[in-house]
């Protein structure tokens, strides 16, 4: 009954801290501008479906691919699991779905098998991080934190699903031997052999407390687990697929339209022109800050799990350039954190900190972008660095007239010329009077 | 152009008559020597399959791409609707561009500022033609010839077009070599973005210069481009390797042309 108990206090605390911080999140996310991606809802589901569910942009890389695709049905499947301790925890059964016979047989064993799939992946994973090396790994951005955070997700898994097993290997010693409570349930093909022999010499008692120790390990870790994933590049099991149902669903070449700039375009051009009711001249334009990004470059800054992909497509990055479109999107992510922390330290409303993201991501790097597009293709779960980038060039260009030197004159010879070089417009045809 | 002149809209509309299609240079193909070559390719073109086609000449302006990819929407939007301006004053429904970054600009950022048109890359055009019978090959100048294809960013992944340049290369009954970054996966020129216009930052290599390592991986004997700024990166990384009397830069419209001897 005690252990009811605390079960039912630690489920609602989990639940509670988690759910607090998903809604700072949100409110964090909500600071950004406001952009309407509700049209089209057939396409944004079929897009979620293929993109985050069924994961279509990871398969151009096949190792990962694959490593990802055990982990992810891993997780998915093994989690109908997790709802059966949730019942068990609270009610005090034992194996409580067992009543569904051989699905229930079937399915246990099933869940054996992927466990030790998803613990095979994670060791995998590890080596490909910090055996192979691989490349898009070892990038300057993912040192510190990152980098630790990587290892905590992969070590976390591996040994949750090392409790699962030693679990289901008490758990089968003492269904065979009619143990008091625990009825026969369940296939155990992998715990069997792998953590079952350890265990044969154990009297009953020993065997009760690893398996309820393990149990209880499982849960709690779940229960952590699930607590560190917004703060966390982990956190992408979640966002991916809001992320990826607010797509971007026009052609990659369109960069958005100012419509504050139209205005003024058009007043410039014609000062008799009409201004709508109540219109305000623009204050500021391009991003400073991530306050001044819309809502879905902030959704896509809490999605990144920062595998790279876009950074290692890059060919600024490639050819060895500062840029790298991951860092560009990890720095959002870091900013807003520190000013949704500010908003909080200062009773609901920033309080100006001098830094803006501009202190986070350099001018080399802005001015190094090809708008490619290559990075918004790579990403798995469709981020677009690229906007972020065109957007604080926007700042750069139209709020501090600080471009390069050679791009302001390219914009005066379009300005006086009507074409980026310094031609006379007059010989614009002069290409049909040759043969 | 010998055999034929080219008509500007003001020409066209002075006359009375009406252009099926507007032929919008942009200004790699007007002002640049070699992309002036294209330019020609796709009159000839266009001239040959029948197509009634005018261009805006002096009246043509930049689209202000390089504007916009630069952070500058004011000067974007001010080219823009100057343009427009021009653009609806001839009524001009349909446009074929000779450079993706035109075309994406035409299609994809114009209809907000009120031009609505019909934009086509030259490529989907001559190869609509192609399939139509309007135009058709013979000869085989690039029979069995090894031809390499850069995918511009423009085209390809800005706009999802990969098919109908390669489908022209298949009817030239040349071989195409794909590069190991081809498609989604191409990489770029180094151009795109306003970079035509400015040194690159600090680093270990010119992007043009990793892109020729692709190309020449392919041992092609054509390097088959579709964008004029993809032109000059991919010609000046050819000439790097001291590559340029083996391997030939040329756009698909040059090539067409060549093996129409138009």
């Amino acid at each position: 009954m005690i252990s009811q108990l605390f079960f039912l206090l630690l489920t609602s605390v989990a639940i509670y801290v988690f759910a607090k911080n998903l809604a700072k999140i949100r409110r964090n996310i909500l600071l950004g501008k406001d952009i309407q991606l509700n049209d089209n809802k057939a396409k944004r589901w079929q897009t979620m479906i293929k993109v985050a569910f069924g994961q279509s942009k990871m398969a151009v890389r096949p190792v990962p691919f694959i490593l990802h695709l055990i982990v992810y049905v891993g997780f998915v499947l093994i989690n109908i699991e997790v709802l059966e301790i949730l019942i068990d925890g609270l009610f005090g059964t034992h194996r409580v779905l067992s009543f569904l016979g051989p699905v229930y047989h079937m399915a246990i064993g099933f869940f054996e098998i992927l466990a030790f799939g998803v613990l095979v992946a994670c060791i995998l994973f590890l080596a490909r991080r910090y055996i192979l090396k691989i490349a898009r790994f070892q990038s300057p951005e993912l040192s510190g934190k990152p980098n630790k955070d990587a290892a905590t997700i992969l070590l976390v898994e591996i040994i949750l699903m090392a409790a699962l097993l030693t679990m289901n290997a008490a758990d089968q010693l003492l269904q065979s031997r009619g143990a008091e409570h625990y009825i026969n349930a369940g296939a155990f093909p992998i715990s069997s052999w792998l953590a079952a022999p350890l265990f044969v010499s154990f009297n009953n008692d020993t065997l009760v407390l690893i398996e309820r120790a393990s149990w209880w390990f499982h849960i709690i870790g779940i229960f952590a687990f699930m607590n560190y994933l917004p703060f966390s590049k982990h956190f992408h099991i979640i966002m991916a697929f809001p992320n990826t149902f607010y797509s971007n669903l026009k052609a990659k070449g369109e960069l958005n339209n100012m419509a504050s700039v139209t205005q003024e375009v058009k007043l410039m051009l014609d000062p008799t022109t009409s201004t709508p009711e109540g219109y305000a001249p623009p204050t500021s334009f391009g991003v400073k800050d991530v306050q001044d990004l819309t809502w879905k470059n902030l959704l896509d800054a809490y999605t990144c799990t920062e595998c790279g992909r876009c950074t290692s497509s890059c060919p600024q990055n490639i050819t060895g350039k500062l840029l790298s479109p991951r860092k560009i999107v990890m720095d959002v992510r870091d900013r807003l954190e520190e000013v949704g922390k500010n908003i909080d330290a200062n009773n609901g409303s920033f309080a100006d900190d001098g830094k803006n993201l501009h202190s986070y991501i350099s001018e080399e790097e802005l001015w190094a972008c090809n708008t490619c597009n290559a990075c918004v293709e790579a990403c798995p779960i469709n981020i677009n660095p690229m906007e972020i980038i065109v957007e604080m060039r926007r700042y750069k260009v139209m709020e501090q007239s600080s471009a390069p030197t050679s791009l302001n004159n390219m914009f005066n010879n379009l300005e006086n010329n009507q074409a980026p070089w310094q031609f006379s417009p007059m010989d614009r045809a002069n290409w049909t009077l040759e043969g | 152009m010998s055999d034929f002149r080219v008509k500007t809209m003001a020409e066209v509309a002075a006359s009375g008559e009406e252009a099926e299609i507007l032929f919008w240079v942009g200004c790699a193909g007007s002002f640049d020597e070699r992309a002036q070559k294209i330019t020609k390719a796709i009159a000839k073109i266009l001239h040959h399959a029948g197509i009634k086609f005018a261009i805006l000449g002096t009246e043509e302006a930049c689209t202000g791409d390089p504007a916009k990819r630069a952070g500058n929407e004011f000067l974007f939007q001010m080219m823009a609707m100057q343009n427009i301006t021009t653009l609806n004053m001839y009524g001009i429904k349909k446009i074929v561009t000779g450079c993706p970054h035109c075309f994406n600009t035409l299609k994809n950022e114009y209809p907000e500022l009120g031009g609505n048109y019909e934009v086509l890359h030259h490529t989907t055009l001559i190869n609509q033609l192609l399939q139509t019978g309007k135009l058709s090959i013979r000869g085989g100048a690039f029979k069995g010839q090894r031809i390499t294809y850069h995918d511009s960013c423009y085209l390809g992944r800005a706009n999802d077009i990969y098919e109908a340049p390669r489908e022209i290369i298949e009817k030239l009954d040349a071989a195409l070599v794909e590069m190991k970054r081809s498609r989604t996966n191409g990489l770029c020129c180094g151009a795109g973005g306003a970079q035509m216009f400015k040194d690159a930052e600090n680093g270990k290599k010119e992007v043009n210069l990793e892109r020729a390592d692709d190309m020449l991986e392919t041992q092609p004997k054509v390097v088959a481009a579709a964008c004029p700024f993809c032109m000059t990166m991919l010609r000046d990384g050819v000439k790097h390797h001291n590559k340029e009397h083996e391997i030939e830069v040329k756009d698909l419209a040059e090539l067409v042309a060549n093996a129409m001897e138009l």
